[in-house]
């Protein structure tokens, strides 16, 4: 996993195989404190306390069958080495939020990366599911989210390459007013 | 063109695109879409899923595919990421491993458009350690 928009690609994914319907992206930037945190909270069938522990542990899955389970201690390891933590929270039948931070100016933080990619493909991916993204900075913040873009795009489809390159565009450009480390 | 940075600038994209495109009737009949899944779980997305994605997402495009591209968790090949599912109308559901840019291009043009088998397919029979 070389971006943070990678991790938050497989956090989402995990997700929507826990049952999610609505998942929220929530990015902020403190230059005071120094502090870039990410976090990743849906509404999916959540995991007792026991459970969410051993999920930073490597190989550990719920899964039954494949078991890898590497996507979690994989963002504990890079958060970690940028000077910050991972920390998972849940409740069994509510849902989950998983809370990673980073040095913002660490020398070792994972540069942000295709964020506009990853939103898209998750939206265009799990059309039944809401997905919201949210991303401030001390410059100021946007949000936008799944249902927005379809209540604005109507019956013309996502994955059409004019609309997929104006909601790169229509994200990309918010990043850069926001000043959005890259 | 002005920058986009709102949803109503992006609205007004879509007045453009919409004047230009006539929508699919039946679009969402599964028989008749060529159905594509992406394994995008971390083994996948760490070696390029999603670069794969988007690039089955903008050729099928470009070659007027009628397709529905999905993600799919860790189908147990991990060995073999990025894994493509290709499930093309009445035949069987096909894997291929190792699914960059390059072999997806093979994928659409032989596989999808002529109907050839390419290398590079998964075996039905092939089970994990753990089965």
């Amino acid at each position: 996993m070389r971006t943070i928009s990678d991790h938050i690609l497989d956090i989402l994914e995990n997700s929507v195989r826990a049952g999610a319907t609505l998942i929220e992206v929530i990015i902020t930037e403190n230059k005071f404190n120094d502090l870039y945190c990410v976090k990743i909270r849906d509404n999916g069938c959540g995991m007792t306390k026991e459970t969410a522990e051993k999920a930073l542990e490597p190989f550990f899955t719920t899964r039954t069958t494949r078991k890898v389970g590497l996507g979690l201690p994989l963002l504990r390891q890079n958060a970690e080495q940028a000077g910050g933590s991972l920390e998972i929270s849940s409740e069994p039948g509510k849902g989950t939020l998983v809370s990673a931070t980073f040095g913002l100016s660490h020398i070792d933080r994972p540069s942000l990366g295709d964020m506009a990619g990853t939103f898209l493909i998750s939206v265009i991916g799990h059309d039944d599911i809401e997905i919201r993204y949210e991303h401030q900075t001390d410059a100021g913040s946007f949000s936008f989210s799944s249902s927005e873009l379809k209540e604005a795009l109507g019956d013309v489809p996502l994955n059409r390459g004019e609309i997929r390159e104006a909601i790169r565009e229509l994200i990309m450009n918010n990043l850069d007013l926001i000043h959005a480390s890259k | 063109m002005n920058k986009i940075t709102s949803l109503a600038d992006l609205k007004k994209i879509k007045d453009q695109v919409q004047s230009r495109i006539k929508l699919r009737e039946n679009s969402d009949s599964a028989e008749t879409l060529v159905q594509i899944k992406v394994g995008m779980a971390t083994c996948g997305i760490a070696s390029g899923a999603k670069e794969t994605m988007n690039f089955l997402i903008e050729e099928t495009e470009h070659q007027a595919i009628d397709a529905v591209i999905t993600q799919t968790g860790c189908m147990g090949f991990c060995y073999a990421e990025p894994t493509v599912e290709v499930t093309i109308p009445g035949k069987e559901p096909v894997i291929f491993g190792h699914v960059d840019k390059t072999k997806a291009r093979e994928i659409i043009d032989r596989y999808i458009i002529k109907g050839e088998l390419v290398d590079g397919i998964i075996p039905v029979a092939f089970r994990t350690i753990d089965e």
